[in-house]
């Protein structure tokens, strides 16, 4: 074993075993606990920083290959790798990982139970990685069913008031979605070349990319890709199936609504570039009007609904889908820029809703309620510094230039301006333009709610109820947890080529199969 | 006629291990009656010794190709014979505690066990016929084995009426057959079927019709379910075990052979009885699941829903070798993952029964705290039922999807209606991890689990969670297993 093929392996394993171990920890030792969780996912990211210093960013295809024999009698085959689309991803799963287990330090909510609370999110973590470094759809299937059950107990127990509820619905909606992908995997596999070698079909995604659909039929990649992007599409989660998030979102405890929003909603929009667009380019072409018109549906019905919400943290969950609909819009236009900005989005929005999810949290520490007009404003006189941040962090949501999000937003809508029109993927220019329009209207909008929350949290006179309640402005484990994210912010703002640079390759790849 | 006695050595050692535990309970005194679990443990452990020597061996076949040992047989024997230890050792505290006839009910369940292990040896609609009852009549006994309870009454004696009256119709769709083909051997039976035209092909699709429904009763198929929530809830809940894991497997292996063998040539006319079968049973089933509140109940719909799940491979059957066998090794696969945790389950059940024994979803409340190896497995087990990772039940459903998929067609349709049943079906898996992790129970005190039963729940929730990390060994077991035919 090298570095080379066990790198990935090792890192993505190592939470797994994490949590094991610490089954084997008296439940008295908390502290132990939580330093177990802050060890094993700082080793991880120590780790995935080392692979991404030691990739190759000069070629494309898969880097730290690791494909060997796993289930012989269906053919299913343990490959990993990574390549740049999956790199950025990758990284910030553990970055999120790591910060999240210090932030677990203080913070860990009701009713406790330390242990659980822990091995749940590493077995969570482990999932998430999981699903950015498969390359046999059987592996990708388990590696992403791997993180429903974590993040149900996440939400089921350590939830607020309404978290039983919260918790089934988005495992059931999720299922849902995904054993509907999991036909249409079985789908792909026996529509697929035979291997000569094996006399097999085969579940291998760089083997599939190659075959692209070849040889079938229209009517085929319409129900395949139907079935695949049913999954991916109440991942994300796309309007109209975006219903789940809301309620997971709100009703979850702080570090499973940021590993929620950072990564796990990445898993779905990973899998239309990673599986659905080169593995089904025909199905691709003739639904990618329908996605970008979900998409800039999203957009606006978005925006819409954060200017109705009352509670925080509800507001965050919607501007989440608001802001996948970006990077779906993105996907959608099949074109190099869009699909660049779609993953920047991804990056993005992995790190500022995370990042808005935590000041939600620490928010909710101090105030005990998440109730916009409970709140009644004046957190700058109370805590100036989380008021500092938590208006830098909303301002950066909302797509300020030179913040990190403005470049997912802008690089979408110039891409739907001028929509892959190749003799491939012949997408309609108008109707981009259209959608074009409706996400600049979204991003009005957008600013609109954003400052609007922030006038009636930051600014004012802070109520007299809560000026002596003595609220510790931020902790220093908020500092550290934290603080990675605030310059993250800000660095991608203004050198996004660290992300675009590491997609280039990947991306240009895919857009060629589609004639751009 | 030369009898091949290594073959016939497992059951050989089953029926003397019944007459041992018959005869020595006459002699143990009233406080140590509980020993004749120990003699039927040993009895067993000697016969899943015996089966396995016939490893490797090769095919067997002795009395004229009635009786046959094939791959098959083996994975089913040692199947059945891990199964009866398991239902021993959750058996041991329940009947010792709860004063009831400790060697009868041995007997009973070992008798049983002994139409289980002959079942998938049975290559003759005789032998079969034999094997099957051997089966259900002990079960109609230990169903109503509480006898101060009156469900327990009510639910041996539905479980009686109708399955006498299934083995009737049973019997006679037999008959009917040997007398239009004049033979009783499967592979002879399907080449006389396969000769017969016009009237007489009519005449023989009823009696497989009638044959079907039999064993449809036996593995509580929808319309003939009624017996299963009633039976199991009267039932000691160690008989349910058994009832939910080894009658119904019996029942399925029996059904395989039949369906792939004996009556392969006449698929177009069973097909779509399948497909409605499947169909109607695991949404129906899922459905009333959804109602229950009483747990052993909950899990006797979950085994009607289940059964529908393994009924579907039946409804793949084509002209096509390849697809028949991928079916065939679906069914296989799921049945032996789907026992592992259904036991499980089941044991689990047992061991809060001691403190609850109503056994309400409600008297599961608070078990993480109160007993959480118990807690952790259960939740294991029941996500495993609803076929999600990291457990082995995903590989045993994925199997059957794929078989679907590559069936095209109809093989789809069921495909789809198995997909949605399935995230059904975590409405109601759900709702006992939700009152044993999310909810807090009355009695914070710890619960004590005898240790056999937490033994058994404990290797049951490791080997789960191993299949689920390499599911290819089980795999390879339902991929050997294509029946061989002596003769």
């Amino acid at each position: 074993m090298t570095w080379q093929n066990s790198a990935i392996t090792i890192t993505t394993l190592l939470p797994l075993v994490g949590a094991l171990a610490i089954l084997f920890v008296p439940s008295a030792q908390d502290r132990l606990v939580k330093g177990i969780g802050i060890a094993v996912t700082g080793v991880c990211l120590v780790l995935a920083i080392a692979i991404a210093a030691t990739y190759d960013y000069g070629t494309s295809g898969l880097q730290f290959v690791l494909n060997t024999s796993w289930i012989p009698v269906i053919n299913a085959r343990y490959h990993v790798g990574i390549d740049g689309i999956s790199m950025p991803l990758y990284v910030l799963t553990f970055a999120m990982g790591f910060l999240c287990a210090v932030y677990t330090w203080r913070f860990v909510p009701e009713p406790g139970r330390v242990k659980a609370f822990v091995a749940l999110t590493l077995l969570l973590i482990t999932g998430m990685a999981g699903t950015f470094i498969s390359f046999d759809l059987i592996l990708f299937f388990v590696f992403w069913e791997l993180v429903l059950v974590p993040m149900y107990f996440l939400i089921g127990v350590w939830g607020s008031a309404n978290r039983q509820y919260a918790s089934i619905k988005f495992f059931l909606y999720t299922l849902f979605g995904s054993v509907f992908m999991l036909l249409g995997f079985l789908a792909l596999y026996f529509n697929s070349p035979v291997d000569p070698a094996t006399g097999k079909h085969t579940f291998d995604i760089v083997a599939l990319t190659a075959w692209g659909g070849a040889g079938t039929t229209h009517l085929f990649q319409l129900v395949a890709f139907g079935g695949i992007a049913l999954g991916f599409a109440v991942k994300v989660p796309m309007w109209p199936f975006h219903t789940w998030l809301p309620d997971a979102h709100t009703e979850a405890p702080t570090i499973g609504s940021v590993l929620l929003a950072a990564i796990m909603l990445k898993m779905g929009t990973y899998g239309f570039i990673r599986i659905a667009l080169p593995i089904l380019p025909d199905g691709a072409v003739s639904y990618a009007p329908w996605i970008g018109a979900l998409a800039a549906i999203a957009i606006v019905y978005a925006a819409l609904c954060c200017l109705a919400q009352k509670d925080l943290k509800r507001l965050i969950a919607f501007s989440s889908v608001g802001h996948m609909g970006f990077v779906m819009l993105g996907i959608a236009t099949l074109t190099t820029i869009g699909i660049q900005a779609a993953i920047f989005g991804m990056v993005a929005h992995g790190v500022i809703t995370g990042m808005l999810f935590f000041c939600v949290g620490s928010i909710y520490d101090r105030y005990h309620t998440r109730q916009i007009a409970d709140i009644g404003g004046g957190m700058s006189q109370i805590m100036p510094k989380m008021a500092g941040i938590f208006a830098f962090v909303a301002i950066a949501s909302l797509g300020l230039p030179g913040l990190a999000g403005f470049w997912g937003e802008v690089m979408a809508l110039l891409g739907s301006f001028s929509p892959n029109t190749s003799a491939v993927a012949g997408l309609n220019v108008g109707l981009f333009r259209t959608f074009m329009v409706l996400g600049g209207i979204g991003t009005i909008l957008t600013a609109g709610y954003f400052l609007w929350m922030l006038q009636r949290v930051n600014m004012g006179l802070a109520p007299d109820r809560w000026k002596d309640h003595g609220f510790r402005d931020i902790l220093s484990v908020e500092w550290v947890s934290w603080a990675p994210l605030l310059a993250a912010i800000l660095v991608l703002g203004l050198i996004p080529s660290i992300v675009l640079n590491s997609t280039e390759q990947g991306v240009n790849a895919i857009v060629r199969i589609f004639g751009g | 006629m030369q009898i091949d006695y290594h073959a016939i050595l497992p059951a050989l050692i089953l029926s003397g291990t019944i007459l041992v535990v018959l005869v020595t309970d006459l002699f143990l005194p009233q406080r140590h009656k509980s020993a004749s679990m120990w003699v039927a443990l040993f009895g067993v452990l000697a016969t899943l010794v015996a089966v396995l020597s016939l490893v490797g061996q090769g095919d067997r076949s002795t009395f004229g190709g009635s009786y046959v040992v094939d791959a098959f047989t083996i994975v089913f024997q040692t199947f059945f014979m891990s199964a009866a230890a398991v239902v021993l050792l959750i058996s041991y505290r329940y009947f010792r505690d709860g004063g009831f006839y400790q060697g009868e009910y041995y007997f009973l369940l070992l008798t049983s066990f002994l139409g289980c292990l002959l079942m998938p040896a049975s290559r003759d609609l005789l032998m079969l016929f034999l094997a099957l009852e051997l089966v259900s009549a002990p079960g109609f006994l230990m169903a109503a084995f509480r006898k101060a309870d009156v469900k327990g009454n009510e639910g041996g004696l539905k479980f009686f009426l109708i399955g006498v009256l299934s083995t009737a119709v049973m019997l006679y769709g037999m008959s009917l057959i040997y007398g239009l083909t004049g033979h009783l051997q499967l592979n002879e039976v399907a080449a006389g079927l396969d000769a017969l035209t016009g009237a007489k092909q009519t005449l023989a699709n009823a009696a497989i019709l009638f044959v079907v429904a039999g064993f449809a009763f036996k593995v509580s198929a929808v319309p003939f379910q009624f017996w299963a929530p009633d039976t199991y809830e009267g039932a000691p809940v160690p008989v349910a075990a058994f009832l939910g894991v080894a009658s119904n497997t019996a029942g399925f292996a029996g059904l395989l052979q039949l369906m792939f063998v004996a009556f392969v040539g006449a698929y177009t006319f069973w097909v779509p009885i399948f497909f409605a079968l499947s169909l109607v049973t695991m949404s129906l089933g899922n459905l009333v699941a959804l109602q229950q509140r009483q747990v052993v109940r909950l899990l006797s719909y979950s085994g009607i829903a289940q059964a529908g799940y393994i009924l579907l491979p039946f409804a793949l059957v084509t002209e096509d070798p390849a697809i028949n066998h991928s079916a065939f090794q679906a069914a296989v696969t799921y049945l032996l993952i789907y026992g592992i945790m259904n036991i499980g389950a089941f044991a689990v059940t047992t061991a809060v029964s001691r403190r609850h024994p109503r056994l309400q979803i409600e008297d599961f409340r608070g078990l993480m705290r109160t007993a959480p190896l118990l807690a952790t497995a259960m939740t294991v087990f029941m996500v495993s039922l609803a076929g999600v990772p990291p457990t082995g039940g995903f590989w045993a459903k994925l199997l059957i999807f794929q078989a679907g998929i590559q069936r095209g067609g109809i093989g789809v349709v069921l495909a789809v209606a198995m997909v949605i049943n399935s995230v059904i079906s975590v409405g109601y898996y759900f709702l006992i991890p939700r009152a044993m992790i999310f909810e807090e129970g009355e009695d914070p005190s710890p619960l004590r689990s005898p240790t056999l039963v937490t033994a058994v729940v404990a290797v049951a929730m490791v080997a789960l969670l191993v299949i689920f990390v390499v599911p290819n060994a089980i795999y390879r077991l339902g991929e050997v297993s294509s029946l061989a035919f002596g003769g």
